[in-house]
């Protein structure tokens, strides 16, 4: 095997092709990954201790930016609690939906892939358009959910008007989308090994003991896989504030990156509007760190076989 | 042991049991079913009902008339040709963009070996949890600084320099194509351009699919980018035309508003379900919902 050999393979004019080669077909990536991300990354640390209105260049100002943030700017923290109220409920209603769904459709059901279908339709939608089919439905007198919820005799709230029910809204949307997630939970159960189960029923154990004591284990580096991706995207929440609440009503849904994309396209505060970016970005990444941190006390690897 | 759990499951009652529960399963999913794919019945009827009968209480789910003409008056007002042209032509030089680089780039880390392959890896898997936020203004600084505003390019350009995502789904597809192929291709001469172009592409073709459905989607449904870097209408996607007609100049009624939103969510509609089966494979291989 090739692979064998390459450690007493000389360093030859075969080797020093292999290396171009490799080089020059990751190229276009090393590019991107130089510019968009690299460089995009020092920039905005940079821009974020300058003023900078995009007519006039990048003056450094030091921590002025971050000073105010910190200390003049109630929205900051109105948006940083939006985003971090949404993300704390959506993200697991979204985890425990999507495991629900995959858990029905793993009982060898007849029709899997139009059952499949229908619960990942949602996910297809453009953000757009799914924003517009909410506030339609999520309207006080004649959208779909107040009528539902007469017929049982409930009167409903006033939805995306209300400050208190606009985040909410906004979450029973996110849940309606959680179709992918739900297919990658599907694979995740369907890679149990069935013995398992089988193992389990000798020894006794009921259908709650098979899901807590081998289902849930076996799908932990899913489940933190979604829980990490989930977060990241959440507190990025962006189109649906946009489009459906333009952040009311009373900022209620006025969310982090609505918030820094005001800052920055429609106030042309680049500078300000980084040195948010750069706040996002360690928030983000202290949450990714804490959840790993954690993990290897309950997500399960197995030490043999496929993974 | 097999036989006693045999004789369990021969029992009447554990049959009774077992066929209640299907009973119940398949109520269950019926209902979330319903649930999920309502909304979705709802716009369309809405779509198509006459202006009276929009603002009802109860609603009909049927219209009376059918109501066509709420699709041909938004037609006009969306630009629906013109919004129609850019998103397709966006959306297919996105992903031949991302056919040509993502494959090159996944080669590459497949099948190569470069010194620094190893790091740059996971370098590449880690660029994907950085938040788009944080490198959104540098990023459209630099398009400003090349004169790209209000062009496409912004929009095209990058998917020429690869996707991590995709790179990622393509480089473990790669991965299980045998070695010796290439390496007999090696011995015959072959370059590797011709190892790429000749044999993996042809045998990746499933792959490569995903990849161009999951970027026609992406950028056909893309929001942010078009919003920020196109200004004149004449540039506007479908995305845009859509959030325009929601905005103040024109006050449509819900049936038009939710026949424009029909337009542009139809297409997407009939390409998930004739290459359904695609996207359940790629997502269930690179975790990404699509």
């Amino acid at each position: 095997m090739a692979v064998k050999a390459f450690g007493v393979r000389k360093f030859s004019k075969t080797v020093l092709k292999e290396n171009l080669a490799g080089y020059l077909f990751a190229a276009p990536w090393l590019i991107g990954f130089a510019v968009f991300t690299v460089y995009a990354i020092f920039s905005a640390i940079y821009y974020g201790f300058a003023d900078y209105s995009v007519l006039k260049g990048p003056e450094w100002i030091g921590l002025e930016n971050y000073r105010n943030i910190f200390t003049d700017d109630k929205l900051f923290g109105k948006s940083l609690y939006n985003t971090a109220y949404y993300s704390a409920f959506a993200v697991p209603i979204g985890i425990i939906t999507a495991l629900l769904l995959a858990m029905l459709l793993n009982q060898k059901v007849v029709a899997l892939s139009w059952f499949r279908a229908i619960f990942y339709v949602p996910s297809v939608v453009p953000v757009v358009a799914s924003s517009l089919l909410w506030i339609w439905i999520l309207n006080s007198q004649f959208g779909l959910l107040n009528v539902f919820l007469s017929f049982i005799g409930i009167e409903g709230p006033a939805w995306l008007a209300s400050p208190k029910w606009s985040k909410p809204s906004l979450i029973i949307m996110n849940t309606w989308g959680v179709g992918g997630t739900m297919i990658i939970f599907l694979a995740s159960l369907q890679d149990v090994p069935r013995q398992l189960y089988e193992a389990a029923e000798i020894d006794g154990a009921n259908v709650w003991h098979r899901f807590r004591y081998v289902t849930i284990p076996m799908i932990t580096p899913t489940i933190f896989f979604a829980l990490v991706m989930g977060i990241i995207g959440a507190f990025q929440t962006f189109v649906q504030a946009y489009i459906i609440t333009e952040g009311g009503p009373a900022d209620s849904t006025l969310f982090y990156v609505l918030y820094l994309y005001r800052n920055a396209f429609v106030y042309y505060k680049m500078g300000y509007a980084s040195a948010l970016a750069m706040i996002l970005f360690v928030i983000v990444l202290a949450l990714t760190l804490i959840i790993v941190s954690t993990s290897n006390r309950w997500v399960y690897y197995e030490t043999e076989g496929k993974r | 042991m097999a036989q006693m759990r045999a004789a369990i499951r021969s029992s009447k009652n554990y049959k009774i049991r077992k066929k209640l529960w299907r009973v119940v399963l398949y109520a269950v999913l019926i209902f979330l079913s319903l649930i999920f794919v309502l909304p979705l019945v709802w716009t369309v009827s809405t779509s198509l009902k006459p202006d009276t009968q929009i603002m009802k209480f109860p609603p009909d789910w049927i219209p009376r008339p059918f109501d066509w003409m709420n699709y041909v008056e938004v037609f006009p007002l969306m630009k629906f040709f013109r919004a129609l042209k850019n998103s397709i032509i966006i959306a297919t030089i996105s992903v031949v963009g991302a056919l040509i680089s993502c494959s090159l780039v996944a080669y590459s880390f497949a099948r190569l070996r470069w010194f620094g392959r190893d790091f740059f890896f996971i370098v590449l898997l880690s660029t994907m949890m950085i938040p788009y936020a944080v490198t959104l203004v540098p990023i459209f600084i630099v398009f400003k600084t090349l004169g790209w505003l209000n062009s496409f390019k912004p929009l095209t350009i990058p998917s020429f320099l690869g996707t991590p995502v995709y790179i990622f789904l393509l480089r473990q597809f790669f991965r299980t194509i045998p070695m010796d192929l290439s390496d007999a291709a090696r011995i015959d001469g072959c370059s590797e351009l011709g190892i790429y172009g000749r044999i993996i592409l042809p045998l990746a073709k499933p792959a490569l699919a995903v990849v161009a459905i999951f970027t026609f989607i992406g950028a056909w449904n893309d929001f942010l980018g078009p919003l920020i870097y196109l200004s004149s209408l004449e540039n506007y996607t479908m995305a845009l035309s859509l959030q325009m007609l929601r905005g103040g100049q024109y006050y449509l009624d819900w049936a038009k508003l939710m026949a424009a939103s029909n337009l542009m969510v139809f297409p997407i509609l009939i390409l998930f379900f004739f290459t359904q089966r695609l996207f359940i494979e790629g997502i269930t291989l690179t975790g990404i919902k699509g």
